[in-house]
């Protein structure tokens, strides 16, 4: 293998069909990859590679480097990370603020993307529940909800454990005959949605956006009491005297975080991330092509690029 | 009451009977202790006062270990980040050569692009290889598995896995032959080999993915890493038992033959230990594959990235075609790796003098990836098979899936229920009832029973240890629900390995399935599963089964055959009918056999656990997964233990028993 190696080089440069690329325009302050994380939902490789392409067209090198939601903190703090482009209020805000603490990492500021997260159902349920979306409603029809090991309770799909939804506290305070069962992984959640979808049958389940789950499915969330942070904090606060959490998910923005050794080495490239705004709207309709229509990721992210460039020109103004 | 003490003194009485005059204390103990719990709540469940915090001091015990912890010139920290960054070099070079290609920076602003190999040389080299292996059954075999990743669009990652291999496996090799040596050579360092050996081959992967990520950074190299520590053990294994097994005649040959200690193992020793150590390496290549999915979700990249995200979006044929060609890889590589194993040694004859007249094989594979990969410059289609050449059935996959969902779903979800409420759910509630104490005196005393107080007083430590770090609730139901895996898939396996004994047509199908299942990676399954039967124990227990059944048909079929045949002719002479000969012949010297299959498909079923955390399981396996997604070593290191600590119970239990029934059949 060795031998064909250097062959192959030594016979590649005698067919001298090198191409010569053209010199990158701006002079960065460091050649050295910047290096953005990539998770596992289609929003946030979208966000990430439109953030990566615009770093590139300043002039700098990127590099993507997939790493765990959470985990990527402990990467971000020693500097094997750079920058993560989705921290969801919603789900990070706790690691997130234990990560600024230790001083290692900083906040670069809102992605301009809101994060809802809720219970939700497809609208052919309501029918089956006609008092929805109001969670008055659900105590009425748990039985439509349920299954044969919840029964005579209606069964709610919640996200992962690590999620931090709090969703067995709810249904506790809030008095609801609900089972909050949790699935293991986001891909395990959408697939029962997407099985009982198909079939029109009944489901509850933990539905966030921008994902392409609430675009492909109709449906709506469950109207709870109006999220504060007393609520969460303060048993008293509510309809339940005795517990906390006797209100729906917080609703909150979604953010970019960095190293914080990297302000100092690409500052241009830090003020570029800081100025990154998008709207649910666009990106989810740009997952929506994606996930539904097939078509390639990288693809959709260039026609942004190619299509938005007054926008992203204007991040990149650097003083 | 009364009663029962009763028949304790009518068994004490006989003296015939020791152990079931033990067994039956112990039932009574247990029982009472259920029916005192308010009394003795401690002896029922463990106090949560009493907890060890373990993973406290794990966790602080690697904060400073990357740190602080100082070798005096460097820390620990640049230690493993110096070997991290040893080892990107020969990944980077494999994944340019293979994938990316490489990218020379002649001046400021000139590039000079070399194309990466060529699809088609690839290929082609894959069909020489077959040829040289063996013959051009094998070529066709190791060509088409490579075309079929070409075919279906799968090149690039496979290419980026496929690198990844070929740099984990000879360093996993190797390291595996030299803590082989070192273990052979001496016993005290064997000692030391083994009980590590047997946990890191029973602590799930996820559990040490984390410290991995803290001491090497996150990426490709980490990854790497953590698969070559979960492919090394079968090479140590093999390494040492290998060498033991070289009979005694041809070292002392060697001896007299004045070989020093060097030449005498590098000469001698390893040259006839050769087909044990293929094994190893077989071993290797297979367990690197079967962590391509894992690898993956610390930043790998390549097929096990493809699974995970065609998933996530719910698109199963582009799961299942990725997941196949992770199969496809790896059957390639292991029949190929067997048949350079069991080539004849090379006969003794004049060598001709030129290289290309001595390695033929060599000459053609070099001379036509040379061709491919030059003309590639100038044609594209040989630098990647273009787009409209490749297939998908994708699309068919999910109609099937959605289908099945739409008219099956009923009938499926019946089955499911009454399984449930019949069956899992109340094991589950008894298990979790049962007071600890009696538990570990239980597992203590079968440990007695089987092989003597040392085993007892492994046993029962072992148990003990999961007490104490707080972990027993999650640990009865992990043996729940491996518990009930096993019994599924040892019902399903036992038969159809018969099946597969006796005759040979099914013998070579069962074969072919049984080598996917166990390759192909489960979450491709997982997923569709959970459709049909909704995110809970039934749909981890499916997945469970599945994966483990693969020993228990592997292992009867095996056992059976083996049945020396002299004794089932002696047994048809006597007038055995086939169906006797089965039962009271076949069956019961198999047995032993047998019970190994089913110690692997416990191995196996623990095995799967975390990956049934992603469907929501409540068990140690969950709580490695958490522990991995919020980044807490200690929590998954302890929790990792427990999983290994319940593997190895059950494996020196069933080892002592088959043991026992070995002797008692005359086979040992």
């Amino acid at each position: 293998m060795k031998n064909s190696k250097s062959l192959t080089a030594v016979l590649a440069l005698a067919l001298a069909t090198a191409i010569a690329l053209p010199a990158r325009a701006a002079v960065p302050e460091s050649k050295d990859s910047i290096i953005l994380t990539i998770h596992d939902w289609t929003g946030q490789y979208i966000t990430t590679h439109i953030m990566g392409r615009v770093l590139e067209e300043m002039g700098y090198n990127v590099k993507y480097q997939q790493a765990d939601y959470i985990a990527q903190f402990a990467g971000l703090e020693s500097g094997d990370l750079h920058v993560a482009m989705e921290m969801w209020e919603t789900t990070g805000k706790q690691a997130m603020d234990k990560s600024l603490a230790t001083g290692k990492t900083m906040d670069l500021g809102e992605t301009g993307m809101k994060a809802i997260e809720e219970w939700w159902y497809p609208y052919y349920m309501k029918e089956k529940c006609p008092g929805l979306p109001d969670w008055k409603a659900l105590n009425k029809c748990a039985e439509a909800f349920a299954t044969a090991e919840t029964q005579p309770k209606g069964r709610y799909l919640g996200g992962p454990v690590t999620w931090a939804g709090f969703d067995d506290e709810r249904a506790e305070a809030l008095g609801l005959d609900f089972e909050v069962v949790h699935a293991g992984t986001d891909a395990a959640l959408f697939a029962e949605i997407q099985s009982a979808y198909e079939r029109k049958a009944p489901v509850l389940a933990w539905v966030y956006t921008p994902h392409w789950a609430p675009i492909k499915f109709r449906g709506e969330w469950v109207n709870f009491p109006r999220y504060t942070d007393e609520c969460y904090n303060d048993p008293k606060w509510g309809l339940n005297p005795d517990m906390a959490y006797d209100c729906g998910k917080p609703r909150g923005w979604i953010k970019k975080v960095g190293w914080k050794g990297g302000e100092k080495k690409w500052p241009c490239a830090y003020q570029a991330v800081r100025n990154f705004k998008v709207s649910n709207q666009e990106i989810g309709e740009m997952i929506g092509e994606v996930d539904l229509e097939g078509k390639d990721v990288d693809q959709v992210v260039e026609a942004w690029i190619s299509k938005n460039k007054d926008r992203w020109s204007k991040w990149t103004e650097c003083s | 009451m009364s009663t029962v003490l009763a028949s304790k003194e009518a068994l004490a009485g006989k003296r015939s009977h020791p152990w079931l005059v033990a067994w039956t204390a112990g039932l009574v103990t247990t029982v009472l202790l259920y029916a005192f719990r308010d009394y003795w709540p401690w002896a029922w469940q463990y106090p949560r006062e009493w907890n060890v915090p373990l993973r406290f001091w794990v966790s602080d015990f690697m904060s400073w270990l990357v740190n602080e912890f100082d070798l005096g010139l460097f820390t620990f920290k640049e230690l493993t980040r110096s070997l991290s960054w040893l080892l990107h070099w020969p990944l980077a070079a494999a994944q340019s050569l293979l994938s990316a290609g490489f990218g020379i920076e002649l001046s400021e602003d000139e590039m000079l692009r070399l194309p990466r190999l060529s699809w088609l040389g690839i290929v082609a080299l894959a069909v020489i290889l077959g040829h040289l292996a063996r013959n051009w059954g094998l070529a066709a075999l190791t060509g088409s598995c490579f075309l079929y990743l070409a075919l279906f669009g799968q090149w690039d990652s496979a290419m980026v896995t496929l690198s990844s291999i070929i740099i984990a496996v000879p360093i996993g090799v190797t390291a595996g032959l030299l803590v082989g040596i070192w273990g052979f050579r001496s016993a005290r360092v064997e000692a030391i080999i083994t009980p590590v050996l047997d946990l890191m081959q029973t602590v799930p992967v996820f559990a040490y993915l984390v410290p991995v990520l803290f001491l090497f950074g996150f990426g490709p190299v980490a990854a790497m890493i953590a698969t070559i520590i979960y492919a090394t053990p079968p090479m140590v294994r093999c390494t040492m038992l290998s060498l033991k097994l070289v009979p005694t005649e041809t070292v002392e040959f060697g001896r007299m033959a004045g070989c020093t200690r060097r030449q005498l193992l590098w000469r001698v020793q390893i040259p006839s230990a050769r087909p044990t150590l293929m094994v190893g390496v077989n071993q290797v290549i297979m367990l690197s594959l079967n962590m391509v999915i894992i690898a993956s979700m610390i930043g790998a990249g390549g097929l096990g990235f493809d699974v995970l995200s065609s998933l996530k979006r719910l698109q199963f044929g582009q799961g299942v075609e990725a997941g196949l060609a992770i199969t496809l890889l790896a059957i390639a590589l292991d029949r190929l790796s067997q048949a350079f194993a069991n080539q004849p040694p090379p006969e003794h004859r004049e060598q001709p003098t030129s290289w290309l007249k001595r390695h033929p094989h060599l000459g053609i594979a070099l001379a036509v990836i040379l061709v491919t990969t030059g003309l590639g410059v100038f044609v594209d289609a040989l630098r990647s098979l273009p787009e409209n050449l490749t297939l998908t059935t994708g699309p068919f996959w999910n109609d099937v899936v959605s289908w099945v969902n739409v008219n099956f779903f009923d009938e499926l979800d019946a089955v499911k229920s009454w399984l449930l409420l019949n069956f899992l759910i109340p094991v589950k509630r008894f298990l979790l009832q049962l007071p600890w104490v009696a538990v570990t005196g239980l597992v203590a005393l079968a440990g007695y029973q089987l092989g003597g107080w040392r085993l007892a007083l492994v046993s029962a430590s072992l148990a003990l240890f999961i007490a104490v770090t707080g972990n027993w609730e999650k640990s009865m139901i992990s043996i729940y629900l491996c518990g009930i895996s096993v019994l599924f898939a040892a019902a399903i396996g036992i038969p159809i390995g018969i099946w597969a004994a006796l005759n040979n047509r099914v013998h070579r199908v069962v074969q072919n399935i049984i080598d996917t299942l166990q390759t192909l990676p489960s979450f491709v399954y997982l997923i569709p599963v959970v459709m049909l039967f909704r995110v809970g124990d039934f749909s981890a227990m499916i997945a469970i089964v599945a994966y483990a059944v693969v020993p228990a048909i592997r292992y009867t079929d095996h056992g059976i055959r083996q049945v020396p045949p002299d004794l089932i002719e002696a047994s048809r002479a006597m007038g055995c009918s086939r169906l006797q000969l089965l039962r009271r012949v076949q069956l019961p010297m198999a047995m032993p056999e047998i019970m190994l299959g089913i110690n692997q498909t416990i191995m196996m079923a623990l095995a799967m656990l975390v990956i049934t955390a992603l469907v929501g399981t409540r068990d140690l396996g969950q709580e490695v997964y958490i522990a991995l997604t919020k980044a807490d070593t200690g929590r998954g290191v302890v929790a990792g233990v427990c999983v290994a600590f319940i593997a190895i119970i059950a494996d020196r239990l069933i080892g002592a028993w088959a043991r026992k029934k070995k002797r008692e059949l005359g086979l040992a």
